[in-house]
């Protein structure tokens, strides 16, 4: 049987409705909120600032530490709070991810901390958090050589569909989720995982439609974090 | 022949391209990549000729040589005290170079104290961010009494304006003692009404620095506010 019609009514390349704000978290050194559809990601940077205990320290260039969690109540099933296996994986491919970005040669022995929490989860949640994040990272003040935008693309049935939801995750024929990371000015890929199968050609399709997204995503982002220094301009 | 992609005063994002062409020098935290001059924070262009520069407009305080800063003790050992000047790195104050002189085996509470609130200027910053300060000097010293606020760091030059113009009228106009430290830490002395009127006219200042007719408006402000 073929996939004729996405749950939402959405077309096969359409994302779901995205929003952006930063400075939600007012304690922390930069913060941000991604939201995509039912998902929620809050981002929280803290830093740079000295890291402890003392032999982590790295004296030629500062350290990125990131630590995603879904909060217990972000899914209808409780989900046990803390980390966990799933957790620490996306938490390391983040911060891969954002640190081919990120330039903390100015900060020796320092560390800069990025708290990614998904307070609602309904699919695309390491892509919400990792949107998030670079926000916030530009919000706390860090050198970066862009942003970064991230959205999932994969297959549902027999179609390359884009930004999937948990309905389609969950699809009973068989489907593909594929996170991918964007550099917006270059166009280097720095996420991509992919566990199911696609055809060569699909693959290739989906990438160009995560490039695509991930240009109106970058938008999105850039909206976001001029509108948060802005305001006090047009008075 | 090079091209400029935003406008002065215009708000950048990082990763944002600047201008093209290799007759664009970029300056503040901006960068060259090949033949483009790319933003490498958030912040405010400002051109000046051929010079982008880049003024981030968030961020933590960026320590310098020979900035007079308000620090608070957080800590000592045999040798000195460490003060937190609110940048990344924690700073060192060591007896040697402080004004009083320093008894040798003396209790180093009697001179500076856990959280005491100290003007300082920092006179050595190493590779690995070792920042080392000094109280010897003119209008450096222990701070007693009165509030401390907070503003970003950046916007620190126009809270003083063009030789201290703006903070030399808001003193005048609010009977506070007022210093201001190169990290962002506003020492506001006075009484209560007048210091609420100091704190709402820097905290304006930073709100509207890029705005023009600042001194004006700040002074409309205080005018306000004084009469009441």
């Amino acid at each position: 049987m073929t996939y004729t019609k996405r749950p939402d009514g959405r077309k096969f390349d359409e994302p779901r409705k995205m929003e952006a704000k930063v400075g939600i978290i007012k304690r922390a050194d930069g913060s941000a909120m991604f939201k995509m559809g039912d998902t929620i990601a809050i981002a929280a940077v803290y830093g740079p600032r000295e890291l402890h205990p003392r032999f982590l320290q790295n004296p030629e260039r500062g350290t990125l530490r990131c630590v995603y969690d879904m909060l217990s109540f972000s899914v209808p099933d409780r989900k046990r709070p803390g980390p966990s296996r799933r957790g620490t994986e996306i938490s390391m491919v983040t911060e891969n991810s954002l640190l081919s970005v990120v330039n903390l040669d100015q900060f020796p022995n320092a560390v800069v901390d990025v708290f990614i929490n998904i307070t609602q989860a309904n699919a695309g949640t390491r892509c919400a958090g990792i949107n998030a994040a670079v926000m916030a990272l530009a919000d706390a003040g860090i050198p970066m050589r862009d942003l970064v935008s991230a959205i999932s693309v994969g297959k549902v049935g027999d179609k390359v569909v884009c930004d999937l939801d948990k309905d389609e995750e969950d699809y009973e024929e068989g489907s593909t989720d594929i996170p991918v990371a964007i550099v917006p000015r270059t166009g280097e890929v720095i996420l991509l995982q992919l566990d199911g199968s696609i055809k060569k050609e699909e693959l290739k399709e989906a990438l160009k439609m995560a490039k695509k997204t991930c240009d109106d995503i970058y938008k999105i982002q850039k909206k976001a974090l001029k509108k948060a220094y802005q305001e006090f301009q047009n008075e | 022949m090079g091209e400029i992609k935003v406008k002065d005063k215009e708000i950048v994002v990082p990763g944002q391209e600047l201008a093209t062409g290799m007759d664009f020098l970029p300056g503040g935290a901006a960068f060259r990549e090949g033949e483009k001059i790319i933003a490498s924070q958030l912040g405010l262009i400002s051109v000046r000729g051929k010079v982008i520069r880049l003024i981030p407009l968030t961020g933590k305080y960026v320590p310098k040589v020979g900035d007079i800063i308000i620090g608070r003790i957080i800590d000592m050992n045999f040798n000195g005290w460490f003060v937190d000047i609110g940048c990344s790195y924690d700073a060192a104050l060591s007896i040697r170079s402080v004004q009083e002189y320093v008894e040798r085996d003396d209790d180093l509470t009697k001179y500076y104290s856990f959280n005491d609130i100290v003007v300082t200027k920092i006179t050595k910053i190493t590779r690995s961010k070792l920042i080392d300060l000094t109280t010897k000097g003119p209008g450096l010293m222990k701070l007693v009494g009165g509030n401390i606020i907070e503003v970003t760091p950046s916007k620190v030059p126009r809270v003083i304006g063009k030789q201290g113009s703006m903070i030399d009228m808001i003193k005048k106009m609010t009977n506070c003692r007022i210093t201001v430290g190169q990290n962002g830490r506003v020492w506001i002395q006075g009484d209560i009404k007048n210091t609420l009127i100091a704190t709402k006219a820097i905290r304006k200042i930073e709100r509207e620095s890029h705005t023009p007719g600042l001194t004006d408006k700040i002074k409309e402000l205080l005018e306000k506010e004084t009469k009441k």
